[in-house]
């Protein structure tokens, strides 16, 4: 148990940054998933935080102390791996117990810790087999039994879903939340899907480029991302990005789509965006689930509009519209019963309350 | 249909021309063999009669019963034995550690030495035997100790080449044990030296033994080190010594050379057909995804 401090940490390998410089407080007991594209340097701040990798600068705290030069093993911590890395030719007892061991701890400790462990993973009937008589799903659970027998002050997760199937993978993250709600260790969980992100953490740090663009609860950066990127990397389908023009309407303000659509702003939102009157090019940003079907009684901030459709996906229990506003592609998710027909015009509205507006330039949402 | 009905037919002529090849490479190399056990069961009078040499008219084990009954072949035998049996274990001792050290830890140069330790191989033994032998005689000279004509020489002089290509096969091994589970174990606790015993030795098994079958098969076949290095009946090794004792002058005796010969094969073939299983099982299954 133990929060875990991140100082302005740098990374170079040579002379490629891989992470350019990083602060982060992750509390006691806490869950944060680290997410982004790959290469955006989540997994070397993981192993950064294992000890697997020298930091070039900055400090690393676990607990109260700067681990910037304790090895792997003094740091207490455990990790789980994309690939399990279980000792192939250890049956599972002996793969769980191999750190115990290792610290010579009394054969009953051992039995008991590791029990316990197969206990809460439901493994207890596996112990006696060996890695290649597991299924993936039950390696996985083996992995993660390893770094619960060691009761570390962290655990640390590095993608470890990604070789599982769909569905299983599905249910080995309801998997990870049961665990970590039974044993509440501090927890930093990597991850480029961003659905994993958003089920499993307490707070989520979304990187991009060896930075960090923003850190926040799930519903903090689907409701109000601090960045384009972030904007456009949680939710799926992504939110759509339409240039736009901010102009003085009677009353208030309007954005401006194309000739025929402009939408007034939100009245709650004028003073933010008055600023931004005239000022460089702008983003229009709205997710697909805020673009739906006209309905009979329309919302406040709904606003409706026309366009005709150029292809409809039926996913069931919505049907996924995509239509082109001044050549730009955009998406929205109307009801399976609305009546979407590719190339037949279709009446929409936008909910603005929901909608966001992004200085191109510096990609931040005002 | 039809294609999968071609496929079929390619699949059993791929099969009609793998047996074809194979049964060629089958008897080439399983006729001189073969020849040698057929001598062996024979008289020197039949030997050097007309007959057909395809067919043992009189067997006879006098050959093997002379051999066996003779001091000088016991103590080659006893030679080489001791021999590969050390120069195996030296050969370990070094390899792991040295092909650990080269595929894990990254240090300076680490990737030179890696290249330079296989060139030392394919330099040919031809080449070193006289400057090796001009080494042990100075170290006679400045030490005293008598290296030449020694059979323990060979102990010094096998590893030379037994080392390079062990080393070399199993720098490949290592380098097939997936990252993530020398880390898993380093997180474990694990010092290097716990991680090579506990991890690598055990599911690298597989290669260390293909490198334990090439290190004892080099030292026991090795010819031209003992011929040049030794010379006194009681300091021979197996090979070198056949030839010595068993072709006097112009004299061949081909039933006990061959006898011989096939007796001495017979250690590393056992080897061969307990260590197969081993050599082939795949311990690295199920280490990771898959």
């Amino acid at each position: 148990m133990a929060k875990v401090i991140l100082r302005k940490v740098v990374k170079n390998y040579d002379d490629t940054p891989a992470v350019r410089g990083i602060d982060l407080e992750i509390a006691d007991e806490e869950f944060v998933v680290l997410v982004g594209p790959s290469g955006c340097g989540k997994s070397t701040t993981l192993r950064m935080i294992a000890g697997l990798e020298d930091i070039t600068a900055g400090d690393i705290l676990i607990g109260e102390e700067v681990v910037n030069d304790v090895p792997p093993k003094d740091r207490d911590i455990a990790m789980v791996f994309q690939n399990y890395a279980l000792y192939p030719h250890m049956t599972v007892y002996e793969n769980m117990s191999f750190g115990l061991r290792l610290k010579k701890a009394p054969k009953a400790e051992i039995a008991r810790r590791v029990e316990n462990a197969a206990r809460i993973l439901d493994i207890s009937e596996l112990l006696e087999r060996k890695p290649k008589q597991l299924s993936g799903g039950q390696r996985q659970r083996v992995a993660m039994g390893r770094a619960i027998v060691r009761d570390p002050k962290v655990f640390l997760f590095d993608e470890p879903l990604s070789n599982l199937d769909a569905k299983l993978r599905v249910q080995m993250r309801t998997e990870i939340k049961k665990v970590h709600q039974k044993v509440r260790t501090t927890t930093v969980y990597v991850t480029h899907d961003q659905v994993e992100a958003m089920t499993l953490a307490d707070r989520v740090v979304v990187m991009n480029g060896g930075l960090i663009e923003q850190v926040g609860t799930p519903n903090d950066l689907y409701h109000f991302p601090a960045t384009r990127f972030v904007a456009g990397f949680i939710g799926s389908p992504a939110m759509n990005f339409i240039p736009c023009k901010l102009e003085a309407a009677a009353g208030g303000l309007r954005v401006k789509l194309s000739e025929a659509i402009a939408f007034p702003v939100p009245a709650n939102r004028v003073e933010r965006y008055k600023a931004h009157l005239g000022a460089g090019k702008l983003l229009f940003g709205i997710r697909p689930e805020h673009l739906i079907e006209q309905r009979p009684h329309a919302e406040p901030d709904q606003h409706p509009f026309e366009v005709p459709l150029e292809v409809t996906e039926p996913m069931g229990m919505e049907t996924l519209v995509h239509f082109l506003v001044e050549g730009t592609e955009v998406c929205g998710r109307v009801n399976p019963n609305a009546g979407a027909l590719a190339g037949k015009p279709m009446k929409l509205v936008a909910d603005l309350a929901n909608m966001h507006l992004i200085d191109e330039a510096s990609g931040r949402v005002l | 249909m039809a294609k999968s009905r071609s496929m079929k037919d390619d699949r059993r002529r791929a099969m009609i021309w793998s047996y074809f090849f194979l049964c060629i490479f089958v008897v080439f190399f399983l006729t001189p063999p073969f020849y040698m056990l057929l001598t062996s069961f024979k008289s020197n009078a039949e030997i050097a009669s007309a007959t057909s040499p395809w067919w043992v008219h009189a067997p006879t084990l006098d050959n093997y019963i002379e051999l066996l009954t003779t001091e000088t072949y016991l103590t080659f035998f006893r030679n080489s034995a001791m021999v590969s049996v050390l120069v195996v274990a030296i050969t370990m001792a070094i390899s792991i550690p040295a092909a650990f050290a080269l595929s894990r830890m990254k240090f300076w140069g680490s990737g030179t030495l890696a290249t330079g330790v296989f060139l030392t191989y394919l330099i040919p033994e031809t080449l070193l035997f006289i400057p090796l032998f001009q080494i042990f005689v100075w170290v006679t000279e400045f030490t005293g100790i008598e290296l030449i004509n020694r059979w323990y020489v060979l102990v010094i002089l096998y590893p030379t080449l037994t080392v390079p290509f062990a080393t070399w096969i199993m720098i490949g091994y290592f380098a097939s044990i997936p990252k993530e589970l020398d880390e898993a174990a380093l997180i474990d606790g694990a010092g290097y030296l716990q991680i090579l015993t506990r991890i690598f030795i055990p599911v690298a098994l597989p290669g260390i033994i293909a490198a334990t079958i090439f290190a004892f098969t080099v030292s026991w076949a090795q010819f031209l080190y003992p011929l040049a290095f030794t010379t006194s009946a009681d300091q021979l090794v197996l090979p070198v010594g056949i030839i010595t004792t068993l072709i006097r002058g112009d004299v061949f005796t081909w039933g006990q050379i061959m006898t011989g010969a096939l007796l001495g094969a017979a250690p590393p073939l056992i080897i061969y057909a307990f260590l197969m299983d081993y050599y082939i099982a795949g311990l690295t299954a199920g280490a990771t995804k898959g």
